[in-house]
């Protein structure tokens, strides 16, 4: 299989990590991934924070230029970015004036026939079975908890993937590789998102809830698809640690370095010993 | 005149029954709560909601909009918020962290097609300088750096898109009829 892929700026600056455990595993599955040509950023909550027009125009140019190409669907790991170009995608797609003038204004005439997908639904693209008979070390032990965080599945008309408020996609991926997921109750609650820098008070409190409602339910990691969660939850747990004299040392994942290590790939191949918080 | 499009937020709709704010993560630290910002937008109180800081501190996680049993799009409206206060802050607004960091960011994806991380730190922290005088604030994250260089997180040189000029054009042809919307 291959499919189109949009990495966003976070998987090609901070969180590499997460892009080379996501090229790896799906590698590992026979998923090839082409890189949408001169892709730019899709302006993220700065966009619509400040101006409505800017945050459809940054991602519809990103559609225009993977229909350009061809692709019937792109992987979109990050889900700030999935959210923004399914919620172009939307608008464009009921709007045939809006389309026009977005193809005016990002140069380049599109119809919104390119789908995007998360890395979750790649999984299930791949289909579970297909993965539970590629397992080659069974995750015995694991307790994950598994986080969903805001973007995922809000909102759910843009989305239109998984249960809002009690998701258990992850939970089906961690079960095919032999793991166990805890119940928890922090799945879809925020980490503080993009504020880790401008507001950072916000990110430690939020994500310190976060961590310990986890290990409240005896998770031994948590499970992410999403590299700001990974940035607040990992990098940033040194400072929770600080600010709220708490030791947490809770390993976070991304899924797909669960997978990968499943399929028998290295921590090194995957970025996982690139971690902050690596128990090995 | 200040224009908020109550009809396509469904503001009208609000019954107050405070699910938005009980689902927000950050209601304890606004100086009104999403439910009374809604209020006072469904009320014409515009001018009072934009001197708000609420909307600078909301995380966008749109979980007030997602359960709203109105379909009333609180997220929305701070979002709208937002976008009015960026237009002209009040000087207290200006100094706020999250409406440097949110012009900054812009002001780098206009320049670089993609995000530079390293030059965002560095434009954010010298802004929040240039307003507030912070001088803890300019070194807060400087023990971060060595430990993100040493695995390989940090790169001094951010991937640019070589049609970078389209960019531009794209944020002219957004901006064009506000104003320029100040530093973006």
């Amino acid at each position: 299989m291959e499919l189109g892929y949009y990495p966003g700026c976070a998987l090609h600056g901070t969180s590499n990590d997460y892009e080379d455990s996501v090229r790896a595993c799906l590698d590992a599955l026979g998923v090839g991934l082409k890189e949408v040509n001169d892709w730019i950023c899709c302006g993220a909550t700065a966009a619509h924070s400040i101006n409505h027009k800017l945050s459809i125009a940054l991602p519809a140019r990103n559609l225009a230029l993977a229909e350009r190409e061809g692709f019937g669907e792109i992987l979109a790991p990050c889900p700030m970015c999935s959210m923004e170009l399914l919620k172009a995608s939307d608008l464009v797609k009921s709007d045939a004036a809006l389309r026009q003038e977005m193809g005016r204004i990002v140069e380049l005439d599109f119809e919104g026939r390119t789908s995007v997908l998360n890395l979750i639904q790649v999984f299930q693209k791949v289909g579970l079975d297909t993965i539970k008979a590629a397992v080659k070390s069974p995750l015995e032990g694991l307790k994950a908890a598994c986080y969903y965080g805001c973007l995922l599945t809000r909102p759910p008309e843009t989305l239109r993937f998984d249960d809002c408020e009690r998701p258990s996609s992850m939970e089906a991926v961690i079960a095919a590789l032999g793991g166990t997921a805890v119940e928890w109750n922090y799945k879809t609650e925020c980490c503080g998102a993009g504020m880790t820098l401008a507001n950072t008070d916000i990110v430690l409190d939020l994500s310190h809830k976060i961590l310990t409602n986890a290990a409240a339910h005896g998770a031994n990691c948590v499970v992410v698809a999403c590299p700001m969660c990974h940035v607040n939850l990992d990098m940033k747990q040194a400072d929770i640690e600080r600010r709220t004299a708490v030791r947490h040392g809770m390993t976070i994942y991304y899924l797909s370095d669960l997978v990968g290590r499943a399929l028998g790939l290295s921590d090194h191949t995957l970025g996982i010993d690139r971690h902050f918080v690596y128990g090995g | 005149m200040t224009v908020i499009p109550v009809d396509e937020l469904r503001v009208a709709d609000c019954y107050q029954c405070g699910k938005c704010t009980a689902g927000c993560p950050v209601a304890a630290r606004m100086d009104r709560m999403p439910n009374q910002i809604v209020r006072l937008v469904q009320m014409g109180g515009f001018e009072a909601a934009i001197a708000s800081a609420a909307m600078w501190e909301c995380v966008s996680c749109q979980t007030c909009t997602t359960r709203c049993p109105k379909s009333v799009d609180c997220a929305g409206v701070m979002d709208k918020l937002r976008a009015l206060s960026a237009e002209r802050p009040s000087p207290e607004q200006a100094r706020h962290h999250t409406i440097l960091f949110q012009h900054a960011f812009l002001k780098n994806i206009r320049r670089h097609g993609r995000l530079n991380e390293l030059e965002l730190v560095g434009t954010f922290k010298a802004a929040v300088f240039a307003k507030n005088l912070e001088i803890p604030f300019l070194f807060k994250d400087a023990l971060l750096a060595p430990r993100m260089l040493q695995r390989g997180k940090l790169k001094l040189a951010g991937g640019s898109v070589r049609d970078r000029d389209v960019v531009g054009r794209i944020f002219d042809r957004c901006l064009q009829s506000r104003d320029r919307q100040g530093a973006v």
